[in-house]
């Protein structure tokens, strides 16, 4: 049972990846990658990351998706032109792909031939109770640094948006 | 369940230097849109102040050595030292911006908060032992230096600039990360000093194959930083795109907060598994420099001669990464240092010259200089006499000390190809002091003023700075020595 929902949502977010990638319109994109968040959701629940799980719909496919879907209909983006790539991207794009999964998946395989199975439900301290606690003492710098992250990009945002310099 | 939340005061002190940075750069973005536009320049000696205010907190931490918060960062010689190169480079860029941005009438005060955020950030990568820290330092600093690139943002080789650096940028990140990610997979601890545990045990290490293929994919976000081939590409036109005294300080600053994570990571968490990694960033630091020099032979405009220029240098640091002894990290600490005085010297000289919009940038518009503003080309050639490694000056004794670190690491053709490398880049340095000596002054030339005294405080102290570590090295050499034995 435990393999067949990852099998089948890790499927889906794949297939929803791949999707983002080459839809030629802008909010087609957009809506696959809410695909893919909303099964990586899952996947996070199976795991035992409730709390994780949980974030993910509500902040990324929730709000962080119509942020992005805000935009590009403020940009008015519409259907990307057919073509623009260079002819060694599309000659060598699909094969050195194929070849990088490939090694990747041979060497998993082979490494982890031997190793233990995850199972689903062993891990049960994904709780907002349990990351509430470590973020507020083994990653308090980190948790506190990323305030002044997000201050950088606010104000990038201002000066790169601003009507003109003065 | 611990007594009490609140970290104790050693641990503030630690990071006092952050603190000062971060409560400087929001007081001036918070003054800025309070002060009438004449007055926007104030902004820059407020960051000015904070930069100094800094560099006194780095010593005060200093004297705290020690990690910090749960070991997310570690107080060290080596941190101290990576702390105070930034925030002396990022001092240098704002006496270099001042006149620059009346000049653009683009004074305002969100500049001086992005260069006081950036240091932030550098900062943090130069003292962190934790892979989180080091990413969100890296981003700190990387998405404030995007920004600056393409600050004037209706010039549009400043958006084809920033647009490069920001895809490029992001881009190699991720491969950062998903290393990041890889690594905790493997060994279960983002902590340097853990994962150094568990790589080293034989019975705890994970199959090579896999560290390989996550020190690779670090391998890639760190190349990207430092501008080390085959993930080069972006530098020249980013270089040459940006404002010139923003092109000062990425070519200083976040390349030396960027080497000082990549030293760090390699040289106590992957340490254990040198010899595998070894070979690689030997045939980059190759790579790097034959690119950076042969590039560099056919540039006319001057950014990009010295972007082509930095990438050389890029490469000569990475021969002493590749010789992974402690000797070779205090070799890369003490060429950082006088790389990053002749370079943003060199990038000041740029700034004074090319004038609104940038119109003389080109080797030839220096034509006569010496005659016009004899000071300015001698301390031009100066610069760039130290970026050839002539004795004298911080450039000979910086590359000696990687040839030296490198011969001791058995690294003979490295160290051969790195000389000849050397001798090569000297046709296209001396070629900028010969147009400047002995052409008739051209236009560019005769109508230069004189510099401003910010200007002026910047040229001078680089040029100091260059010279005392081309007389005194051991006053840099012996604290970087000092420091290169990193915690693990």
């Amino acid at each position: 049972m435990d393999a067949v929902l990852f099998l089948v949502f890790a499927a889906i977010a794949v297939a929803c990846g791949i999707s983002v990638v080459v839809q030629r319109h802008p909010i087609t994109s957009a809506i696959s990658l809410i695909g893919v968040m909303g099964a990586l959701a899952v996947l996070y629940l199976l795991l035992g990351a409730e709390f994780l799980a949980a974030v993910q719909v509500v902040v990324y496919a929730g709000a962080i998706m119509v942020l992005f879907i805000f935009v590009i209909m403020l940009l008015n983006a519409g259907v990307e032109p057919p073509g623009g790539r260079s002819w060694p991207v599309r000659l060598l794009g699909l094969p050195m792909l194929v070849i990088l999964v490939g090694l990747l998946s041979f060497v998993i395989r082979r490494v982890f031939a031997g190793g233990e199975e995850v199972r689903f439900g062993a891990f049960t301290k994904g709780g907002p109770r349990e990351i509430g606690r470590l973020l507020f003492t083994d990653y308090l710098l980190p948790f506190e640094v990323t305030s002044v992250l997000i201050l950088v990009a606010i104000l990038g945002a201002v000066v790169l948006a601003r009507k003109e310099i003065d | 369940m611990p007594a009490s939340y609140i970290p104790p005061w050693e641990d503030l002190l630690r990071v006092l230097p952050e603190i000062v940075l971060t409560v400087g750069g929001t007081i001036a973005m918070v003054l800025e849109p309070l002060l009438r536009p004449e007055k926007k320049r104030r902004l820059g000696w407020l960051a000015l102040a904070a930069l100094l205010v800094a560099l006194w907190a780095t010593a005060v931490a200093h004297v705290f050595a020690g990690p910090a918060f749960r070991a997310m960062i570690i107080v060290d010689g080596f941190a101290t030292f990576f702390r105070a190169l930034v925030i002396v480079v990022g001092a240098l860029a704002v006496l270099c911006s001042l006149n620059y941005l009346e000049r653009e009438r683009a004074d305002s005060g969100e500049y001086y908060a992005l260069v006081l955020f950036s240091v932030v950030g550098q900062c943090l990568m130069a003292a962190s032992n934790e892979l989180i820290m080091i990413f969100i330092g890296l981003e700190i600093s990387s998405i404030s230096t995007y920004v600056l690139a393409g600050y004037l943002r209706d010039d549009v080789r400043n958006n084809e600039s920033a647009i490069k650096y920001f895809l490029l940028g992001s881009f190699a990140t991720a491969f950062l990360l998903y290393g990041i990610a890889w690594i905790y997979g493997l060994t279960g601890s983002t902590d340097l000093s853990e994962i150094r545990r568990v790589l080293a045990n034989p019975e705890l290490a994970p199959a090579g194959a896999l560290v390989g293929v996550s020190a690779a994919l670090m391998f890639v976000g760190f190349a990207f930083k430092v501008s080390a081939a085959p993930f080069q590409i972006w530098t020249p036109d980013v270089y040459q795109g940006a404002p010139a005294p923003v092109t000062a300080f990425m070519s200083a600053g976040p390349k030396a907060a960027a080497f000082a994570i990549f030293l760090r990571v390699y040289m106590t968490a992957f340490e254990p598994v040198a010899s595998r990694w070894e070979p690689v960033v030997w045939l980059s630091a190759l790579a790097t420099m034959l690119v950076g020099n042969f590039a560099a032979l056919v540039q006319n405009n001057l950014k990009r001669l010295l972007a082509y220029s930095s990438i050389a240098h890029a490469g000569y640091v990475m021969v002493a990464v590749t010789a992974h002894s402690e000797i070779g990290t205090a070799a890369a600490m003490f060429y950082l240092v006088a790389y990053a005085f002749m370079n943003v010297g060199a990038f000041a000289v740029v700034t004074h010259f090319a004038r609104e919009r940038e119109r003389y940038v080109n080797v030839d518009d220096l034509a006569g200089l010496a005659q016009r503003q004899p000071v300015t080309a001698a301390l031009f050639a100066l610069f760039l006499l130290s970026l050839i490694g002539i004795p004298l000056t911080g450039g000979f004794f910086g590359k000696f000390y990687i040839f030296k670190a490198a011969l001791e690491a058995n690294l003979y053709w490295l160290t051969g190809i790195g000389l000849l490398n050397s001798a090569l880049a000297a046709y296209y340095y001396l070629r900028i002091i010969v147009v400047m000596y002995f052409h008739e002054p051209g236009e560019a030339a005769a109508t230069l003023a004189p510099p401003a005294p910010a200007l002026k405080v910047a040229l001078w102290s680089s040029a100091v700075a260059t010279l005392v570590l081309g007389v005194f090295p051991s006053l840099v050499l012996d604290f970087a020595g000092k420091s290169a034995t990193l915690a693990r």
